[in-house]
């Protein structure tokens, strides 16, 4: 009976970690490329343009993780962001309600859809597909008849700028100016994390996508805690249209679709399978810096932008089949 | 003063189209283990799973320790002490062993919200220390073998202080020395008073562990026997209404001599050396062995679902290559997994469009339109043929019960004219009654000139049936029988000759018993 003793050790190099270490390889080596090949590449200014850009996408990444660890997938993540950050303008502007409101205000949009996508899938048994496709359209129309097909702007709140574009860090250390849109994307994934790994929400994720029957005969009440995943998910597409909002200081209600493919392919980079029960917060984040360094250092190499969408499919396909080499070689 | 925990009476469920209880029985006393019995289809499952909460009854009352109780779901089951292992595990993979048995009931920290791992793992080594079960909390279950998983979900059961413990099949997967310890902890739980209801194909298990025997037939409660006073003949007498003969192997003449099929040293990785046999037109030949000795991993080589290193495979003489299961259909070879509802159907679609799905090609016409008339035809022929009991041939496969949906495997690779069919584990799952259903059809196919391999880990079923048995342990051919010289004890002699002593295969021995 000592075959099964498998000491925790070994189990960070098999299964799961080795996704992320290739992911992670992979990022460092396009570091490196990318840095020998353009000395406008490792730059703070460009590493912080980096980090501005990886924050949106990876906000939404880390709720689709949770969603695509339980077998299931959310489409509407995007334009619910949009529909988030409308709400936020159209409380803050248009009503002219305290700052800080207007972001709550926005996150229990994003909540709100989240949790409308979970009772469709859990308690009127629509499949995720099926339901956040709907959602997705839903929430972009919505956005586009709240706004009136007009950005909000937030000329007069500064400080709804400053929430993503303030830096907290430059206060404290001169010269060091990372954007709160990074920190508040950095903090996120920690909180998902420690959610994911610690938490009884993460513990149920895992067991639904692993055999969500043997879940439901084992008393846990699986509908309910489907509905807190997709709610979760929802959560993080609500604070991805605050940071946007503030970043770009104003509500666009045209932007956000194909917002979730690309969280999808960061997630899915990083080592989540899509059929469930594995996955990890690492491997997200991971997978979202992947996406981006390839289009800036494309970018910075005069690559044409069509190309660098060929290339990141190309990535994609890449990560997924690699994982499956290692799959089968077990 | 009899102690009774359970009462089930006037049980009545019905499902579209079929009426599945009708008002059944069931009494379970308090530290007794009570057989439930009953071909597939009989309604034991439906019964149980309205007793753990996972069906709702349509009529009829459950008394639990002289009240009466209703079971609206599994957790309400749970709270009253009444646990089900399933007969397909019912494990979460991805997690490990601790994770899966405290499931729903995790030791929590700081408000409830964040798992506590070192007292979940505490509390499941200090389970697994009362049962004696050498066992890490920490292994993902996906690491385990399938005895280990299926102590894991006993271990489950154990944890929630259960009363009543409903087993379904339990050593369906369990090697002998692991039913030995199965049926140690089952003895210890009875003297502790649980109550445990015991589903089981094996008949002759039921004689070793259980008190009383409640027999089901075709959703009604026949009959509760004390086991001790009852003769396995007469429980398979009730279950299938009529007595069948017992194993009487019928060994047909093995006229023609033609070979149909050759084998030549196949190699593949460590699961297979040196594989060297062949098998004549009109034959069964046997291969026995225990679990993991290649013989699947043989007969998926053959049908080139594996691929090999090295090996030639004759088929009448000519040399083929077979590299994909495409291949070996068009040389006229057919594979029935021991996995039918995973490899051998589809099961949300109806008998008709699986009895054509192999030879899809022939049914199709003018550009491309699937002649609907010939498929009704050849479903209806096959049904009827091979007397498969449905209501149609637009029934969707997964209602029908194992023994039959067995059989529309066979219509489906008839279907596509193959002569040489590797069954795996022919009657895994499969009831008493329709067993020798399936063992008749298999000899029918014999004498109308069809070849088997017959891959089975039930000696009496390769005594029974095999006109030559092949034995295999740890990838490579031990030992070669025909049927006359063959004996459970020589068949277990060779199944067990591990190592590298047997270079070659030591054909027809005759006097090699084991030492």
């Amino acid at each position: 009976m000592t075959t099964d003793t498998t000491p925790q050790k070994r189990s960070f190099f098999n299964s799961d970690a080795t996704q992320k270490l290739l992911a992670f390889a992979g990022l460092i080596i396009m570091f490196i490329v990318f840095s020998l090949a353009s000395e406008n590449f490792f730059q703070f200014s460009n590493i912080v343009g980096i980090l501005l850009a990886t924050a949106i996408n990876g906000i939404l990444a880390l709720g689709v993780t949770f969603v695509i660890i339980t077998a299931g997938i959310d489409l509407s993540v995007g334009t619910v962001m949009t529909l988030a950050a409308v709400m936020t303008g159209m409380f803050i502007t248009n009503l002219g309600l305290p700052v800080w409101l207007g972001v709550a205000g926005g996150l229990a949009t994003g909540a709100l859809a989240g949790f409308a996508n979970g009772t469709m899938i859990a308690k009127m048994r629509i499949p995720p597909f099926i339901a956040t496709l709907g959602m997705l359209y839903i929430a972009k129309g919505l956005a586009l008849v709240i706004s009136g097909l007009k950005p909000i702007y937030f000329t007069d709140t500064p400080s709804f700028n400053q929430l993503a574009m303030g830096s907290v860090t430059g206060a404290i250390i001169p010269g060091f100016d990372i954007p709160n849109a990074v920190l508040i994307f950095f903090g996120a994934a920690i909180i998902a994390h420690i959610a994911l790994t610690k938490t009884i929400l993460g513990r149920y994720t895992f067991a639904l996508g692993s055999n969500e029957e043997a879940t439901r005969l084992s008393g846990v009440n699986v509908s309910a805690w489907k509905i807190a995943v997709y709610s979760l998910a929802g959560l993080f597409s609500g604070l991805a249209g605050v940071v946007i909002a503030s970043r770009l200081n104003s509500a666009q209600p045209a932007l956000g679709a194909g917002y979730e493919l690309e969280a999808i392919a960061a997630v899915v980079i990083g080592g989540t399978s899509l059929s469930g029960g594995e996955g990890s917060i690492l491997g997200t984040v991971i997978g979202a810096f992947v996406i981006s360094v390839l289009t800036n250092g494309l970018r910075i190499l005069s690559i044409p932008q069509e190309w660098q969408i060929v290339i990141t499919g190309a990535i994609v396909i890449l990560a997924v089949w690699a994982d499956i080499l290692r799959r089968r070689q077990q | 003063m009899i102690d009774v925990l359970v009462s089930m009476k006037g049980i009545d469920k019905h499902f579209p189209g079929v009426h599945a209880l009708d008002t059944c029985e069931l009494e379970l006393r308090k530290g007794e283990v009570l057989a439930l019995v009953g071909e597939n289809g009989a309604g034991k499952s439906t019964m149980m799973k309205v007793l753990s909460g996972i069906y709702a009854r349509d009529a009829g009352t459950i008394t639990y320790k002289g009240t009466e109780v209703e079971i609206p779901n599994p957790k309400a089951a749970q709270n009253l002490g009444i646990s089900m292992i399933h007969q397909e595990l019912n494990l979460m993979n991805h997690l490990t062993v601790a994770q899966n048995i405290f499931i729903g009931r995790e030791p929590k920290r700081f408000a409830g919200v964040f798992l506590d791992e070192k007292a979940l793992n505490r509390q499941t080594e200090e389970l697994f220390a009362s049962m004696h079960l050498d066992l890490n909390p920490r292994t993902k279950v996906a690491n385990l073998s399938v005895a280990k998983q299926q102590m894991v979900e006993i271990a489950k059961a154990l944890s929630f202080r259960s009363e009543v413990l409903i087993m379904d099949e339990p050593t369906a997967a369990l090697t002998d020395t692991e039913i030995d310890e199965l049926f140690v902890f089952i003895r210890k739980l009875r003297e502790q008073g649980v109550g445990i209801i015991y589903i089981s194909h094996r008949l002759e298990e039921l004689k070793q562990i259980t008190d009383r025997i409640t027999v089901m037939r075709d959703g009604r409660y026949i009959d509760t026997v004390e086991t001790k006073e009852t003769s396995t003949d007469k429980i398979i007498n009730m279950m299938v209404g009529r007595t069948i003969l017992q194993a009487t192997p019928e060994v047909p003449e093995n006229a023609s001599q033609e070979v149909v099929l050759e084998v030549k040293n196949l190699k593949r990785g460590k699961a297979l050396k040196e594989i060297n046999f062949v098998l004549k037109k009109g034959e069964i030949l046997g291969f026995a062995g225990l679990m993991g000795a290649g013989r699947t991993e043989v007969a998926r080589a053959v049908f080139g679902a594996d691929s090999i290193d090295s090996g030639e495979i004759y088929i009448h003489g000519k040399p083929v290559k077979i590299k994909s299961p495409g291949d070996a259909v068009k040389n006229g070879i057919a594979y029935l997994s021991e996995d039918r509802k995973q490899y051998g159907l589809t099961l949300g679609m109806d008998v008709e469009m699986n009895t054509v799905l192999a030879s899809f090609s022939k049914f199709l016409g003018f550009a491309g339109w699937v002649n609907t008339k010939k498929t009704k035809e050849t479903a209806v022929q096959y049904v009827e043929a091979l007397s498969i009991k449905t209501p149609g041939i637009e029934q969707k496969v997964k209602n029908l019960s194992g023994g039959n949906q067995q059989k529309v495997v066979i219509g489906k690779w008839l279907t596509a004219d193959t002569d040489i069919l590797i069954f795996d584990e022919p009657t895994r799952g499969i009831d008493v009654g329709a067993k020798s259903e399936i063992y008749k059809l298999l000899n029918d196919l014999t004498r109308q000139g069809k070849s088997i391999i017959m891959i089975s880990s039930e000696l009496p079923e390769i005594l029974r049936m095999s006109h030559r048995v092949i034995a295999m342990c740890e990838g490579r051919i031990t030992g070669e029988l025909p049927i006359e010289e063959a004996t459970q004890e020589k068949i277990m002699h060779f199944a067990t000759l591990r190592n590298e002593k047997t270079p070659g295969v030591e054909t027809q021995q005759t006097q090699g018993g084991p030492a």
